[in-house]
This record gives structure tokens, sequence and C-alpha cells, in this order.
């Protein structure tokens, strides 16, 4: 197999007790293959169900035994089947026993390998709660560790994730069952994690594999004369989002061998003859100092750079106080001793564990390659190993330089007058919330651990990038369910701690700035309608509700025309226009709101609120060059409300000018000014 | 200016966007202001060995913003001006105000090599050229501190207000400059001198003053430069500098206060669903990089413009920028327009939501990735913001939580932790300003774990409590006193601006810059460090150790002497052949590989490679 080729068997508990949980392993699972969809177009996967109804594998058939035991699909190049055969996943109706489906998963592996060694490696997904059928002979463990030597002599390695809902109780199965797992970890062929909340289960798989490398080998030069053989690796390295191709549609449609791709291509034009290309070799580099550019040829520079020597020197001790975490420049290394020195690996550990017991950190400084124009000044900092057979080794991270600091003065705290300073009862709620709102709490696994939390923005990505695949012209989904309670607080606990909630938004008073509402509220809008954009159409007049709710779209639509103030709800709605219809809406809102007041009573008041909502509705139908709504729909309140005496009201309006729009104010009007002037009085005397 | 093709690829990566934000939307033009009246030469401290004056500190100040500005912040514009002075040098020809610039220069321009390398030893000559007195006296009618104004706020007149931010910092001792006046042509001068004030900053300059007190006697703002910068109550006590007692410490506070405080963007910060506070978010660590490459013409030294052109791969037509990305999935082509790719990547509707809070241990060493910003609450559009901010910044620092929230930024949405910061402060102003630190998240994919890949399939073996106490005695005696981070200044970068400048100035010695960041050799060899370093190796390494290295490099020269006779044995026969003979006549491609490489090996070139890379080096070497 290729070096970085891999095999790899998913061992899926479709088992009842999973059941609520099968979405989540779909979507994980999917995840997986979309990526080696992209990055390992070669790599090779089966998928093994157990706890399901039937039995389906070739040790049952040969052997029988290995009941509800299913392969799904097997060993095979990644392609689409294998992503159709983890969707709908059969809900299993037998509790799900893993070590007979670690041993077909196995047994797949060897059969298809053979002694061929690469990369192969077994994932399984399992509540582990259910009791396991015993072996024919010996006991349990005797048959992982049977196992676990097949593993090892294949070198196959296992992930294992037990997903444990928080509410579960342990019982005596589950401590067997746990045991039995770290037994495979203990023998160095598995990882085992736990996981306890949906959230988690989906970072809990490793979607893409990294070849580690190392970024160093060599000496941690204690002193000239002390060296610590180590090997660096890096411990964290962000996961980028996949850099796109342009695509070029020139290719003809028939071309099926086009690649579509673009090339970019460079030419460095003299300023005096814009017309002359300079090639590579008539060019020179220039740095800008100030406004001066000093230009100066490679091997000038090369000559006169800083060039450090290779090499890890430490400096010193130092407190962990001394260097607060927000110093820490980039993404981390890990500092292992090197393998197989049994010296270095003595080594390491000392120095972890003085450091961890005295609280202590290393500063270093690192030049990783020979030829490295800078170096890097770090903290080291330990990683006292929590399993058994994992070594001691250590963290390093970077920190800045004088030059990278910004020494800006702030106000303190204490020198703030007092309308900026909480009062007690402020201060009690603050404490209250962040003692409720624990993410941590007591006899449960940290919530939102980063170790366990998947890139809601990648995982979204990749499920697109298959959605699209098959119907090109999809929409972008909106995030699910699980992947929201990364981007907000878990609307559960929101829920339970509403009381507490509330208090803090009661004690607090927020008050937007007058002055400068209307640019910020647009620029906040811009934020919103994460998932599609169909929200800012819904959202209110940002300029008339508070601060919170042009931040969280209410629920009431805007499509609506409010009791309170009805005149700038009709405005809202009409700058809001991002389609024609939208208007449309609005105008005929308004005039059903106005229908409703002078249908509802008589009384003087709501006269007066009428004959202001026609106004605002006579101009907005100029602007909008609607004449014939607004004369359409006067004439229509003329016939109704004549006869029932709300004459007045009609005087009302030419007295306020709101008579039918002309001609000469709207050039769509079929209205002359004299018809106009003499509306309101024309039908009177048929009203005698 | 960069043109390094790579970079412009950069749109889907976040690489310091706040960065490039940063010099579009803030350039800055600063006029700095100082008084050069005699007050200012006296020594500031009282009996001191060192007769260092504030008109040196001021200089020193000066030169250091200029160093850090043409590094970091080369489009800023500046000028220099001096008031109280003998001589006037001014486009408006007011006596007492002389406009300091080199050749080569605008009077507000970018700073450049010149500038600051005649600045920074300006004292030498600044009597005989332009000479200090006391500008206003009784008897005159001159005011050189409005003369002074109305100078910077000319000068400042370039430039519209919307996209440069324009300042003018006053340095001087003097706290009540009319205090040698009286009567009505005092109340006049002070009254015409804020009105003067009043119209700049009414202009969008914003006037700041950077006041330098004596041990004896206090600066005091009341008497004048509160009125004149319009400051009340509580903000007077903000811009007292605390009145120095080492010239040291108010050397550090002035350089402090000259950068100005450049936010990088405001956020909403959700803490609940109703509660929503307004922070400004504040870039406190930034790496620092050697700045831009230009390409010039190698002839002219002038600059090139690089042009970009799209080309299809497919039919070589060119194309305008094209709108539509594609990623190959599963042998197909899936395509994305940029609006799409947005869709996806914006996953949360909000700056910044809090999610929780956890205990600060829970937040590990490795949890990094990029530097962490500096959030501050700010009342600007929300009011009551601040008193939000404090109460959680409070209750967070009594707790010992940090708190958790999702930061949606479009180029890359990420969890983040807010631990809260308490203000540190030492006589020299404050270290670590008051606020809350974000800092940026991995996702479980960002995650590796090296210290996994080489599992032993036993226990891994754990040190002795033996020698973790000799590593712990190690470990005191290698102690760095008052570390603190920012100690060492880049060498490479020091290195790179050293040349650069000696280069514009056209100086033919290349500055040494001392490597700062190399261990301190003598320390290391003083006796106890070296016994406790000695003591440690025995005990993990055992007694021999060096004995057995050497051993093993000499098994090592051992295996380097085999190396050798195998190249002895493939030149005898590579000898066999007649090579030259070989190339001419176009025989070697008939050779084996391994013949071909018995020659390579025999002449110490690398094997690698195919055939025809083989015959092709072989011919190179032959120089055919």
């Amino acid at each position: 197999m290729a070096r970085n080729k891999e095999a790899l068997v998913l061992l899926l508990d479709v088992g009842p007790s999973m059941h609520g949980v099968l979405q989540e392993v779909e979507n994980i699972c999917s995840t997986l293959v979309h990526k080696k969809l992209v990055y390992n177009r070669s790599d090779e996967i089966g998928v093994v169900l157990f706890g399901t109804k039937e039995t389906s594998n070739e040790l049952a058939k040969e052997l029988g035994g290995y009941k509800h035991v299913v392969v799904a699909r097997d060993i095979k190049v990644v392609d689409e089947e294998t992503t159709n055969a983890l969707q709908n996943l059969p809900r299993g109706t037998s509790p799900g026993d893993f070590l007979d489906a670690i041993v077909v998963g196995l047994d797949m592996l060897i059969r298809k390998f053979g002694n061929i060694k690469g990369k192969q490696r077994m994932c399984l997904v399992t509540d582990a709660q259910h009791p396991l059928r015993d072996p024919p002979q010996g006991t349990k463990k005797d048959q992982v560790d049977t196992i676990a030597d097949q593993m090892k002599r294949h070198e196959i390695k296992m992930d294992c994730i037990i997903f444990r809902e928080s509410g579960v109780r342990h019982n005596a199965v589950m401590d067997e069952n746990d045991q039995l797992l770290y037994h495979f970890r203990e023998r160095s062929v598995t990882k085992v994690v736990q996981v306890d909340s949906p959230t988690s289960l989906l970072g809990a798989l490793r979607t893409r594999n990294v070849l580690p490398v190392t970024v160093f080998r060599g000496d941690l030069e204690v002193s000239s004369s002390f060296k610590i053989k180590v090997w660096v690796y890096k411990k964290t390295s962000e996961e980028k989002f996949p850099t796109l191709k342009k695509y070029s549609d020139k290719a003809p449609a028939s071309d099926k061998f086009a690649s579509h791709e673009v090339k970019v291509d460079y030419e460095y034009k003299s300023v005096l003859e814009p017309d002359t290309v300079v090639p590579p070799d008539q060019r020179i580099k220039g740095y800008l100092y100030g406004p001066q550019v000093v230009p100066i040829s490679s091997a000038e520079w090369e000559a006169v750079k800083f060039k450090p020597e290779k090499g890890v020197k430490l400096l010193g001790f130092t407190d962990r106080s001394s260097i607060s975490r927000h110093y820490f420049m980039k993404d981390v290394f890990s500092f292992v001793p090197e393998p197989g020195n049994t010296k270095a690996v003595a080594a390491v550990s000392a120095l972890a564990r003085a450091m961890s017991e005295m609280n202590k950190v290393a500063i270093l400084r690192c030049v990783w390659r020979q030829g490295q124009g800078n170096v890097a000044l770090g903290v080291l900092t330990p990683n006292i190993s929590s399993a058994k057979n994992v070594l001691d080794s250590f963290y390093f991270n970077i920190l800045p330089f004088a030059e990278d600091i910004r020494e800006f003065q702030f106000r303190s705290f204490s020198s703030l007058p007092s309308s900026s300073q909480p009062t007690k009862e402020q201060q009690e709620a603050a404490d209250n919330l962040v003692k409720m709102l624990d993410l941590a709490p007591h006899g449960r696994e940290e919530i939102l651990k980063p170790d366990f939390t998947p890139n809601p923005m990648l995982e979204r990505f990749y499920r697109y990038l298959d959605l699209k695949s098959k119907q090109p012209d999809a929409n972008v989904p909106p995030l699910d369910k699980c992947l929201k309670k990364i981007t907000e607080p878990d609307p559960d606990v929101i829920d339970y701690q509403a009381p507490l909630i509330k208090k803090l938004g009661n004690v607090f008073e927020l008050k937007e700035n007058p002055k400068k509402k209307k640019a910020r509220t647009q620029d906040r809008l811009t934020y919103t309608g994460a998932d599609d954009q169909a929200k800012l159409l819904e959202e209110p007049s940002a300029e008339k509700v508070g601060v919170s709710e042009a931040l969280y779209p209410p629920k009431k639509k805007a499509g609506e025309i409010g009791d309170h103030n009805p005149v700038q709800d009709f405005e809202a709605m009409l700058t809001q226009r991002s389609s024609s219809t939208w208007v449309q809406t609005a105008i005929e809102e308004m005039q059903k709101y106005i229908t409703a007041l002078i249908q509802d009573s008589c009384d003087r008041d709501n006269h007066q609120k009428a004959l202001e909502c026609l106004v605002a509705l006579r101009k907005a139908c100029i602007i909008e060059q609607e004449p014939n709504e607004y004369n359409g729909f006067v004439t229509k309140l003329c016939q109704k409300f004549r006869p029932a005496g709300d004459a007045k009201f009609l005087q009302l309006l030419s007295s306020k000018n709101a008579s039918l729009i002309s001609k000469e104010e709207a050039p769509d009007s079929d209205v002359t000014e004299e018809m106009a002037r003499n509306f309101c009085l024309k039908p009177e005397p048929s009203s005698q | 200016m960069d043109l390094d093709p790579e970079g412009l690829f950069r749109d889907d990566s976040d690489e310091d966007d706040d960065n490039v934000q940063e010099r579009e939307a803030n350039k800055e033009m600063v006029v700095y202001l100082i008084d050069a009246s005699p007050k200012m030469f006296t020594p500031a401290t009282k009996a001191d060995e060192k007769e260092e004056t504030h008109f040196h500190t001021i200089v020193n100040c000066i030169t250091h913003a200029l160093k850090t500005q043409i590094i970091g912040r080369s489009y800023d514009e500046v000028a220099i001006c001096f008031f109280n002075t003998k001589e006037k040098k001014n486009l408006q020809e007011l006596a007492g105000v002389y406009v300091y610039n080199v050749t080569e220069r605008e009077p507000l321009d970018r700073p450049d090599a010149r500038l600051i390398k005649e600045f920074s030893c300006i004292e030498d000559s600044f009597m005989s050229n332009i000479g200090s007195r006391y500008g206003i006296t009784s008897g005159s009618r001159e005011n050189t501190l409005y003369n002074a104004l109305w100078v910077a706020q000319a000068l400042l007149r370039k430039g519209s207000v919307k996209t440069v931010s324009k300042r003018i910092v006053i340095f001087t001792n003097e706290d009540d400059p009319f205090g040698g006046l009286t009567g009505a042509v005092k109340t006049d001068m002070i009254r015409t001198t804020i009105q003067r004030a009043r119209d700049a900053q009414d202009l969008g300059l914003s006037i700041e003053l950077l006041p330098l007190s004596r041990p004896d006697e206090e600066f005091n703002m009341s008497l004048f430069y509160a009125d004149l910068i319009g400051l009340e109550g509580d903000e007077i006590v903000d811009y007292l500098p605390s009145s120095g007692e080492k010239l040291e410490d108010m050397t550090n506070q002035l350089k402090k206060r000259m950068m100005k405080k450049r936010k990088v963007k405001t956020l909403a910060f959700a803490i609940t669903n109703d509660v929503c506070i307004e922070v400004n978010t504040y870039a406190l660590i930034r790496p620092t990089t050697p700045g831009a490459i230009t390409w010039l013409d190698s002839i002219s030294n002038l600059p090139l413009k690089a042009e970009r052109s799209f080309i299809c791969n497919d039919t070589g037509a060119l194309l305008q920028d094209p709108q539509k990305r594609f990623q190959v999935y599963n042998d197909k082509v899936v395509k994305f327009s940029t609006r799409e790719l947005s869709d996806v990547k914006r996953v949360s509707s909000h700056h910044l939501r809090l999610l929780g809070f956890k205990p600060l241990d829970y937040l590990k060493d490795y949890h990094n990735l990029r530097p962490s910003t500096f959030i501050y609450p700010s009342d600007e559009q929300i009011f009551g913001s601040t008193r939000v901010f404090v109460a959680l910044h409070s209750s967070m620092r009594r707790l010992g939580r940090f708190a958790l929230a999702f930061y949606g930024n479009p180029t890359r949405p990420q969890l983040v932790a807010l631990i809260a910061q308490e203000e540190v402060t030492s006589a020299g102003g404050q270290i670590e300003p008051p606020g809350m630190h974000m800092i940026y998240l991995p996702y479980s994919d960002d995650v590796r774990y090296p210290e996994e890949v080489h599992l032993t399939s036993d226990d891994a073996p754990r040190a002795t409590d033996e020698q973790i106490k000799k590593a712990s005695n190690l470990l005191r005696r290698i102690d760095l006193k008052n570390f603190s981070v920012c100690q060492f200044s880049n060498p490479a970068l020091q290195r790179h601006y050293g040349i650069l400048e000696a280069l514009a100035l056209g100086e033919d010695e290349m500055p040494d810059v001392k490597d700062e960041t190399l261990p301190d050799e003598e320390g290391l060899a003083r006796p106890g460090v070296v016994k406790a370093v000695e003591e440690f190796k025995a005990s993990v390494y055992g007694e021999n150790y060096d004995q057995e290295e050497a051993e093993a490099a000499a098994a090592k020269a051992g295996a380097s002497k085999k190396r050798k006779a195998l190249t002895d044995a493939a030149a005898e026969k590579s000898a066999a052949h007649n090579w030259a003979e070989l190339a001419d006549t176009g025989k070697l491609k008939d050779m084996t590989v391994v013949d071909l490489k018995s020659y390579l090996s025999a002449h110490g070139l690398p094997v690698s490679g195919k055939k025809e890379a083989l015959v092709s080096r072989i011919l190179t070497h032959l120089g055919k």
C-alpha cells in the first residue's frame, strides 16, 4: 500500500440503545468519507454494523455464531456508494456485541490484505452498555488479549468511541465493558475516548488523517555539556477551509477531460515603458524603509542577513505565573523524547515532573532548520501523561518579541465613573450567571471541550459539497441541531436557567446611543441572517426596536402593522423593499388597517389616527408611483362609510389635504386636479 | 505593494486580516509640538549624577516612536515642531515656532531614515541652530503657544478627517504658560489660545498633552491645560502621569502614551438573549514581520508594475477575474459561487456569543492557534456596556473562571476563551491593562496527538523520585530572575532594519546587531550550575554517558568507514569504463543503472532519480 494510503473499517453499533444518536453517527462517518473523497481518493473503507436484526458476515457463514453483525460494505476504495451505505443506517433490534464486531472487522482486514502491511485501522462507535457473549473458552479478557495480539501482528490500529449520555447510570456491565476496551489500549493498539453528548460525538472521530511529521529532530541543549535528544511535532495546526480553484467555463461542453482550471500569470512591467515585460533576471527586490525603497539583490541579502545556527537551546527556567496565557502566539508544538532512547525518556520525564511540581516553565530559543532566517523564542511547559503507556512530554508555545507587543493604555476599571460601576445587585446577578452557566459541571464530561468539538463551518462545507455533487443548484443547508450547540448556548440550559437570565436582563439597563443608532444597526444587520437571507426580510425595522431585538430577530413578522405606532410600522415596511411585492403588501396592510380603524369605532381618536395613516399612505403612494391604489381605496372608503354617517371623516380628509392624488402629483394618476379638489365636496349633496 | 503572488490568494485564509484592515482604515497624521523653552533644558532631577533634561527625554521618546513607526506603520505621517524657539521657521512666518525637517521631505510626511538619524542627535546642534527662549513674557504681545497650535493646524490641513486620524501632541513641563502675565493681557491670551484649540478640535483634530513633571512640583492640569484640551473632572486624573520619581519611569510612560490606541473592530457581545453589550477589540500582540517586498528594475531601480492575468488552462483564452470556484470531489467538478461560499462560512448570527464558563485550569497549554486579541468595553453605541462588562469581569476573576464564547468571524468562525485580565501597574505605569483576552481555541480536527505516535507496549518508563529531585535542583540553579515576556527584541528583525537603515543612508558599514536570545554562557558556566547539570546528567544518563557517547560516535565513524569502502569499490568499478568516450558516443543510455550509479557514487554525486536523470547528471559532471 502507498505510504499514506489507509484501509479503514467502521464498526458501528446500531442497537436499540444507540438509536438516539444514529443520525450523528451517520453525519460524522459521512464527513469522514467526504474528506477522503477530496483528500485521500484511494483510501479504502468497509462498514460493519452490529446490533442489527439480521446477520450477514463471512465468519457467521463459515463458523456460525457472530450473530447480529452485518457487513454493510466490503473494504473498497471510497466512492459515492460508501456515502450511501452510511445514510439511513438500519435501526437494529438486538443489543450490540462489540467484541464480535471487532473480530469480524479484523477478519475482513486480514482476509483482504493478508500479510501486506500498511495503514490499517478500525473505528468502533458503541455505547458498550450491554453484556457481551461469553467466549467458548477462557475469559473475555483472554479473548481481548488474543484479538490484540492479532492486531499487533498485522499492525492494525483501532479508535474506539464510547458514547454514553450524561444521564445514564453506570452499572457492572458497563464497567466490565469499559475495562475490556481500556485493556485494548493497554495493549497499545487502541485509542479510547468517551463522550457524553451528540456534539462531542461529532468531534470524537478524526475525520482526516494527517501523517505526523517532525519539525525538528536533535538535541535540546540544556548546557553545552548536557543535551537531551528530542523530536518536535506540531500539537495543534489549523485545518483550513479547502482552497478552491478558480473555475473556467471556456472549455467546450463536449470536452470531457477539461480541467476547468485557471492559470494565473504575472507579468512585471516597467513604469516607464508599460508595454515591455521585464524578465525575471532583470528584477531586483526592494525592501521598504519608510517611504524609501532599498534595492538589494538576493545574493547581497544572503551575505548580510541574520543566519542563526540550527539548534534548540535552553535559556533558563522561570515561574509559570510570569508568563500570562495570552502571550502564546501561534499553534503549539510538542516535544517528545527520541523514540527508543530510554535515557532521553528519563531526562524528559524528570524535567517535566520537576517543572510541574515546582510550577516552573522553561524558556527556549529554537532554530528548527539550518538556514532559517529567524529564531523562535518560546515557553516549554510539562505534559505529564495520564495514560500508562504514553510517555511524558512537553508542550512548546511561541512567545512574542519586544517588537510584537503594542502597549496601549486603558483606563483602569477602578477609576471609571460610578455610572459604569456595577451595583451590588448587579454584581450578584453577574456572579450567579458565571456560577450557573457552568460548562464543566460536576460528574459530567466537560461541555464543548475543544478536543471534541468539530468545526461547524467545515462540517457544513463538506456536507454541502456532497449535496452539490448530486444537485448542482442546491442551497446551503442550515446548521444542524448538534452544530448549533457550538455557535449558540444550549437551548435546554437557557430554558433551565431562564429566571436567572431574566434577572440579569432586568438589573442591567442597556440603551442605544440615539446619535449613533442608525449606522450602527445597519452594520449589525449585515451580520445577521446566518442561515438564510430570508431572515433579513423578516427582521423588523431596527430603528424602533431595542438593541437586543435588533440582534435577535423576534418571532413577530414585520409584515404587520401594529396598533401602537402604525405610521412608523408602515414606513418601516416600505423601507424594507427587497422586492416590489413588498411595497404592495405594505399598501394592502395599511388599507386593511385603516378600514378596520374606521369600522371599529366612531370616536374621534380613531378618526384622527386613521387620518394620519391615510396621509402616510397617500404620501407613500405618490413616492411609489401607485396613485391608483390610493385613489381606488379612498373612493371605496367613501362609498362604504358615507351612509354610516362618517361624513365628518371625509371632511377631515379634504382639510388635511388627503384627497385623491391628481395627475400633477403622480403622472400615472387618472384623476385631474379638479376632480381631486371636488372629490370630497361632490358626494355630499347626494347624502343629504 | 506586496507583489508576492502567493499572497494574492489569501482571500480564503484569515491570516491577519485585522492587520490589513488596521493599515487601511486608520492612517494617522501627527504633529509633535515640543516646548523648547529654557525650562525644558534645566536638569529634570535634583542632584542627579546624570544631568538629564526633559528635552532629552522627549527627543528619546520621539526617536523611539519614529523607529517603531517606520517598521510597523510607515504610512503614517509625522511633523516635528518646536515652540518657544529663538529662530522661526514656518510657512506663516510666526515667531517662536520652528518646524523641524530634513532634506527631501515635506514638513508633514512619512518618517524616513535621515529624519530619524538627524533628529536623534538634534541636541548637539539645537542651541546653535534653533535656540531656546521664553516665548510668552510680560511686555511682548507674542503668544508662542497660540502660534504653535496655528502652525500645527496648518500642517494638518491635508487629507480628509474621515479617512485619516489627525493628532497634535504637545510635550511640555510648563503647567502655567501664561503665569508670567497679569491682567487683561493674560485673560485675553488665554481666551484666544483656547479658542484656537477649540477651532482645531472642531476641524476634527485631536489635541493631546504629554505633561512632564518634576519630583518637587507636580504638573497642575487645572491651571490651564485642562481647558485647552477640554477635560472635565475624572478625566484629568486619567491624563496625569504618576509624577515620576524616576525619569526612566516617565520615559516609559511617555513611550506608551505616544502610541495611539487603535481598535481593530467593534463587536456586539451577546451575553444572554436580552443582554448584548458593545466591546472594542485591540491587537496588542501581533508578530511584526519584515515589511513587504517591491520588485524593481535592476537597471533603473524603478518600481515595476505587476499585472495579473487569468488564463484558461484548457483553451488558453484570457479571462476576466473568474467568479466561480470549484473543488474536485469524487472525480466530479463541483462549482461554487462566492456568495455560496460566504454563506457556508457564516455559521453564526452574532459577533460574539457567550456560551458559558469553565474553571481556568480547563484551558490547556495546547489550546492555542493564533495571537490573542484584547477586548475592552465601550459605551459609544450602547450605554451601559461598560457596567455589564465590569461586573462580569470581576465575577470571572473572583470565581476563577474563563468564558467560552463563539466568535462568528466570517473568515474563520471559532470558539474563543475569554480570560479576565486584572490591571497590573508599576511605577512605570500600566503593565497589563484591565479587560479580557480572547484566545482562539482549536477544534477537534486541529489537535494532533504526537505523543501517542510512539506508544510503548509496556508501561512507559517514568523518572524516579531521585531523578526528579536532581531536576528540581537544576531548575532552581538555572532560574531566570525577573523574566518578562517582551524583554528580547527579535534579532532577525533588528538586523533586517539595521541593514536597511544603513543602505538607506548610504553607509558602508553593516551594523552589528546583538542577538539577545542566545543563552547566557557565562551564567551557565558558573560552578554551581555546572555541578547541578552534571548531577542531573549522571542521574538520568548514568555515570559513563560521555564515554558511551564517544564510543557510539566511534561506531558511527565506523559506519562512515564502511561508506568510504563502498565509495572506493564504486570508484574501482567505475574506473572500468571510459566514461568520456561512452558519453561522446551516446552509449551512456545503454549502460545499466548499477553501472551508472557506480560512477555517480565514485564522484560523490546523488544517485537518486530515473535513468535519464542519472545519465544527464553524469553528462553535466563530465561537462558535456
